[in-house]
């Protein structure tokens, strides 16, 4: 079979070129211009998909992103294969191969689908009523059966190897949809030079002007005048038309996020095209165009495949030259359906019946139905539809004045049309906030007072006829173009179109003669909800449609409305007994249609996740062969293994090196802010515990804070350079923080203060430089400043060069031993450190990193902040309480710490331990308790906070935090562990140089 | 950290002396004047005279970019206009590093970063401010009707470079 | 995302601010004087209104200064900007109403 259905003459496929794709490995032909779903039909291959619950054979229903049922997998491989794409929307290119879903062992034969006879054991909430017990069984058994055979398609499991782009834009007006209301808008604007975008979500703009073989825009084809305004549009500068381009996201102040195709179509797109475009537009006005939607009729089979939307069927014959049957019966409560039911007349097409449920149709397009011969039934509803994997007739009944429904008659047909009326897109209209309102005369919901600056025109608010359509669409660009400040004249048109689409519809399941109780009407086929589950929702007590919704899964998924809403309201007003509009509508949920996360992640994936912030010593440090480790953004040089040394062996010669000689660290990445002006000093001391006042001119103090809540935020050796001029270090993480919260008190609380904050941390290169051969090594290369423990105390600075480079050197140490840091100017950080690397060779500097540094500031009981403290721990609990000054009158956090539990006498408090076996190292989050035999739950006293194996001590050492701790100096508690529980000693925090004499040298 | 496209290049700007000026707005003033850049710093513009180049970031800071050869003087000046006056003055020369980004395509690129609008309409020559370029703060000045200044902190810069590389190819789709 | 006017920078999108919480909360001018109760309240107790508030925003990633909004919590709609240091400004009614719609 080679297109046996596509019709010569139609549609705005490339006759000439044939296009060859695979749909479950079988080889077909279609034209250039294609659908997957056009393409499969021109071959008259309606099966493309088996549906979520019962494993029903599907078909496309629709020609659009509306489609529920005809999902496929696009592309091979593991990576490469996309699910969940709609047939309707997948672009035909050379050699694209798609698969279908949800079935096995295949498509045609597929072995779920007996869930179909066992339907009357799955109604609406069965997983709630069936799984509940044994309650163990859910996450082993009942889930991962459920999930594997109700089910989408299979996520890829390989990494994305393609990529995606995003752009911000910002427009005057932003129009969303190409429809005849669309082009009207956007040209409407763009005449009057605003910036204009359009998007459209299909390949091509024209909207429903595509499928229109017989309106005439003055005196043209409305397809002809669709190039027409296409060509002005290309060329208004201020206009972007932007097609494959769908708006799915509308959110705050006019803030719009499109997600635009670009490579999906190709055949062999350019290697560095991205697959995507990710838009967030920010527009002064919108204008929604969304158009609207036909709604299926609810009857028993009307899920067959060659069960469609009339007007589907008529963009397939127009749009794309493709007869979906031979024979066709049309139900329809609607005049659109006679339009159609005329195009396929005249293409050739066998119209059997047009079964109108309204009593009395008469309108010009009925009368041109019978006119051309065709049989029309007033007063006349479906029964059901017959048919496997594809339809084959259906039937026919007369509803009688009384409201029952006559005895049926069956009708031949390959192709079964439907037609409950239209309705109105509002989905980005509701996600934008915008209220809706009931139209009792269209039977639908239609935008009603916008909560932003946006305006809907055309059949998305329930104009449906042309002539009104461009008219409306015209206002609405002008009115938009006029908000943002662009006077403009609406264009006019005249349009030659009788039709009146849009003026009856259907909402709800048809009536049936009989009980039909086995009988499967689909509300929503993407989720397989049937009419009866609705029903039953509503007798087992669910009242309001938010809860209907979740009970039967009606409109949730991707459908998220589009297809089932209406019905399922008119089914639910039903079994409730109340008018459609009082019984409410559910959330429009964003994406309108699913969007590819690769769109959301964009640059964001790789290198490109985070900035990867590297320090000027860096480059040497990967020379070197360091581990890194990451700090916040920052990448930092954790060891620098020598031959084969693991971690442990590595710390354990940096540790010695540093205690026993000299080491040299980078330093580069704590946070360094300059607090400059008459009241910088006024200002530490209202952020610092500290005491500033007193703190002489070349001299440093370490610096702790709190928040205002008492609890320690931060800490850092803080210089002062002037009377005036603070240089503050913080930690490598908390940089951005202790910034952001002292802008926030001198902004807001002291805005009379005259002091202002720098950022400096990435201004300065800083080396540390720690061990007893420190002073040696770096006196020679400081240009003459004298670095003697006279000169230069511990916790002192001095200004200087090194090398002819500027210094700021501090006589400071993190390690307890004589300590120098040197800051420089962060392009000279690299030769100065390899100026002091080379000084030091004589002896032994050795390079080591931040495991090695924690190592050693525990042997002496430094806390780490975010280590020892976790938010909860005042400077007392930390052991910092000496940094607290007594003197002050207030300083952020004073008042906090005089609350009575702040100082209550069981606060965690920082202590040592000391494990009985000096080999064995606690684990960090370890927690401790008083007996070893205390029946669970035991009572926790506390817990690890650092634990290390200290080469200098030769045994392990730990910090803690532990209730009332500094009272149970010398108790013995235990840490209890899987399978034994260890004895520890509890002890002072300072292991090593308690007196710290090693400093003062 | 050179690219260059046919559209679109990225190139490390010339050797500036950098310092972060704040004061209270009064005192920008007095220092706009003894910098001879007029009688006021506009906010998030650009003023220039002689060696010194001013962007008026905030209503208490500018950034100072000065050209090496004439930066002494440019600061003399500024130090002697300002004497006695609260304000703080503090070198950011190594803080940070310039980029010209340059080409037709420069709008489309930084587009894909900022969520301002860089439309020569909205943002026009001689506009300087702070943004968020995807996840790495920045100055952007622009300088030319197809020439914007990013100034960003020095660790910061392979990372916008990276983005803005990979945003400018993308813009030719 | 947002779009909130900086008094000093103009519109900006949300993604350039750090919301401060609640506006018009002084620290107490001395601490120390405060009862643990009225201390409690200054530090943790926060109105969390239905409806406009006044709110504290940085522009963090632009200018980094603090200004106040008035927004409302139902819709994020801005009433308007204003610098620290000025008094929550009165409202009028159909300002209000517009702000809720």
């Amino acid at each position: 079979m080679s297109q046996a259905f596509r019709v010569p003459g139609h549609g705005r496929v490339d006759p000439a070129r044939t296009v060859s794709f695979t749909f479950d490995g079988r080889r077909f032909q279609g034209q250039a211009g294609d659908t997957l779903a056009s393409a499969l039909l021109a071959n008259g291959h309606h099966l493309m998909g088996r549906s979520f619950k019962y494993h029903r054979p599907r078909g496309a229903v629709s020609a659009g992103s509306d489609e529920p049922n005809a999902l496929v997998a696009v592309g091979s491989g593991p990576a490469l294969q996309t699910p969940n794409l709609r047939a309707t929307q997948v672009e035909l290119y050379e050699g694209l191969t798609a698969v279908s879903q949800n079935r096995f062992p295949s498509l045609k034969f597929d072995l779920g689908a007996v869930n179909t006879l066992a339907a009357p054991l799955l109604p609406a909430g069965f997983y709630y009523k069936t799984f509940m017990w044994p309650r163990s069984f859910w996450d082993r058994v009942y889930e991962p059966v459920i999930r594997r055979a109700a089910g989408l398609g299979v996520a890829p499991t390989a990494p994305d190897p393609d990529h995606y782009a995003f752009q911000y834009a910002h427009c005057d007006v932003l129009v969303a949809g190409a429809g005849p209301a669309g082009l009207a808008a956007a040209l409407a604007a763009g005449r009057a030079g605003a910036r204009v975008i359009l998007a459209e979500e299909t390949a091509e703009a024209g909207g429903s002007l595509l499928s229109d073989r017989t309106s005439r825009i003055d005196g043209r084809p409305a397809a002809l005048w669709v190039a027409d305004i296409l060509a002005e549009l290309a060329g208004l500068p201020n206009v972007r038309v932007l097609t494959r381009c769908t708006a799915f996201n509308y959110g705050p102040h006019n803030m719009v996020a499109l997600n635009q195709r670009l490579s999906d179509h190709l055949a062999d797109p350019a290697p560095d095209m991205p697959r995507e475009r990710l838009w967030q537009v920010r527009a002064q006005e919108v204008v929604l165009a969304a158009g609207a939607l036909e709604r299926p009729l609810v009857f028993e089979g009307n899920d067959r495949p060659g069960v469609m939307l009339a007007s589907a069927a008529r963009t397939y014959l127009n749009r794309y030259g493709v007869a979906c049957g031979r024979r066709a019966v049309i139900v329809t409560a609607d005049d659109s359906a006679y339009r159609v039911a005329l195009d396929l007349h005249a293409a050739g097409v066998t119209v059997a019946a047009i079964a109108d449920l309204r009593p009395a149709p008469d309108s010009a397009l009925v009368r041109a139905a019978q006119e051309a011969g065709l049989t029309v039934l007033p007063g006349t509803t479906v029964q059901r539809a017959h048919g496997g994997t594809r339809v084959h007739g259906v039937e026919l009944a007369r509803l009688l004045p009384d409201g029952s429904v006559g005895k049926g008659r069956h009708w031949r047909a390959d192709l079964v049309l439907m037609s409950g009326g239209y309705t109105p897109s509002v989905h980005l209209f509701s996600q934008s906030r915008g209220k809706l309102v009931f139209d009792a005369e269209l039977g639908v919901y239609v935008p009603g007072e916008p909560a932003e600056r946006t305006r809907s025109a055309g059949a998305c608010r329930g104009v449906y006829a042309l002539a009104c359509v461009l008219a409306d669409g015209a206002a609405a660009g002008v009115a938009a173009a006029g908000a943002a400040g662009f006077a403009a004249d609406a264009p006019a048109w005249t349009v030659d179109a009788a039709d009146e689409p849009g003026r009856g519809g259907y909402a709800g399941a048809l009536p049936r003669r009989g009980k039909g109780l086995l009988a499967m009407a689909f509300v929503d086929f993407q989720n397989d909800v049937t009419a009866k589950d609705v029903k039953l929702a509503v007798r087992e007590g669910f009242q309001s449609i938010e809860h209907i919704k979740r009970y039967t899964t009606t409109g949730m998924a991707t459908d998220q409305g589009k297809m089932s809403n209406v019905n399922a309201l008119g089914i639910a007003a039903d079994a409730l007994g109340r008018p459609v509009e009082k019984v409410g509508l559910t959330t429009f949920r964003p994406p309108f249609t699913p969007v590819t996360f690769g769109a959301f992640a964009s640059h964001a994936r790789g290198d490109l996740f985070d900035p990867d912030r590297r320090t000027p010593i860096d480059p040497w440090a990967r020379a070197q062969g360091a581990v890194f480790e990451d700090v916040g953004l920052w990448r930092r040089a954790r060891y620098f293994p020598r031959g084969s040394e693991d971690m442990e062996a590595a710390v354990r010669r940096e540790c010695l090196a540093v205690r026993g000689g000299v080491g040299i660290f980078d330093a580069s990445t704590l946070g360094k802010i300059e607090v400059v002006g008459p009241d910088a000093a006024t200002f530490m001391n209202r952020m610092y515990v500290n005491a500033w006042t007193k703190l002489g001119v070349g001299r440093c103090r370490y610096g702790l804070m709190c928040r205002e809540n008492g609890f320690v935020y931060d800490d850092g050796v803080v210089g002062r350079i002037a009377q005036d001029r603070f240089h503050v270090t913080t930690t490598t993480g908390g940089a951005p923080g202790v910034l952001a919260l002292m802008e926030d008190y001198l902004q807001t609380e002291w805005p009379e203060l005259d002091v202002w904050l720098t950022s400096t941390t990435e201004e300065w290169a800083v080396i540390a430089l720690q061990g007893p051969s420190a002073r040696a090594v770096l006196a020679p290369l400081v240009d003459g400043l004298d670095i003697s423990a006279e000169a230069l105390p511990h916790m002192s600075l001095a200004e200087g060069t090194i090398g002819g480079v500027p210094m700021r050197l501090f006589r400071v140490s993190f390690t307890g031993e004589l300590g120098f840091e040197i800051n420089v100017p962060a392009r000279h950080g690299r030769a100065v450190w390899q100026a002091i690397w080379d000084a030091g060779q004589g002896v032994g500097i050795t390079p080591y990193g931040t495991e090695t540094m924690h190592v050693l500031r525990a042997e002496k009981g430094y806390i780490i902040v975010g280590q020892e403290t976790d938010g909860t721990a005042t400077p007392d609990d930390a052991g910092c309480g000496w940094a607290v000054s007594k003197a002050k009158a207030d300083f952020v956090g004073k008042r906090s710490l005089a609350l009575p539990a702040m100082q209550a006498p069981d606060r965690k408090q920082l202590v040592g331990l000391l494990t009985e076996a000096a080999w064995e190292v606690l684990e960090e989050g370890a927690q401790l308790v008083a007996r070893p035999d205390e029946a669970i739950p035991m009572r926790v006293l506390g817990h690890v906070t650092s634990s290390y194996f200290s080469a200098t001590l030769g045994r392990s050492i730990a910090l803690a935090m532990v209730s009332g701790g500094r009272a149970r100096v010398g108790e013995t508690l235990y840490v209890p562990m899987e399978g034994r529980t260890i004895a520890v000693t509890v002890t002072k925090p300072v292991f090593y140089d308690v007196e710290g004499a090693r400093l003062n040298v | 950290m050179q690219l260059s496209h046919s559209e679109f290049a990225l190139a490390p700007a010339a050797e500036r002396r950098r310092f972060v000026l704040q004061a209270r707005p009064a005192t920008l003033d007095v220092a706009a004047r003894a910098l001879g850049l007029g009688d006021t710093f506009a906010m998030l513009a650009a003023a220039a005279a002689g060696a010194v180049t001013a962007l008026r970031l905030g209503p208490q800071e500018v950034l100072l970019l000065l050209d090496p050869a004439g930066a002494d003087d440019g600061l003399s000046a500024l130090r002697a206009g300002l004497a006695g006056v609260a304000h703080s003055l503090v070198e950011v020369s190594d803080r940070q590093v310039g980029l010209d980004l340059s080409g037709a395509l420069v709008e489309a690129a930084l587009a894909s970063l900022t969520s301002i609008d860089v439309a020569v309409a909205a943002f026009p020559v001689g506009m300087a401010t702070r943004t968020l370029l995807g996840k790495a703060d920045g100055v952007l000045w622009r300088t030319a009707p197809d020439r914007f200044r990013l100034e960003v902190w020095r660790s910061f810069a392979p990372y916008l470079s990276g983005l803005l590389d990979e945003a400018a190819r993308d813009a030719v789709f | 995302m947002l779009l909130i006017r900086c008094p000093y920078c103009g519109e900006r999108s949300e993604i350039e601010f750090a919301n401060g919480g609640e506006a018009h909360i002084a620290r107490p001018a001395d601490p120390m004087s405060r009862t643990d109760e009225e201390w409690a309240q200054y530090l943790y107790m926060r109105d969390n209104p239905k409806g406009l508030i006044a709110e504290r925003w940085r522009h963090a990633h632009g200018c980094n200064r603090f200004f106040n909004a008035l927004r409302d919590t139902r819709t994020d709609r801005f009433v308007m900007t204003y610098e620290m240091g000025r008094p929550r400004p009165e409202i009028d009614a159909a300002t209000a109403a517009e702000a809720a719609r």
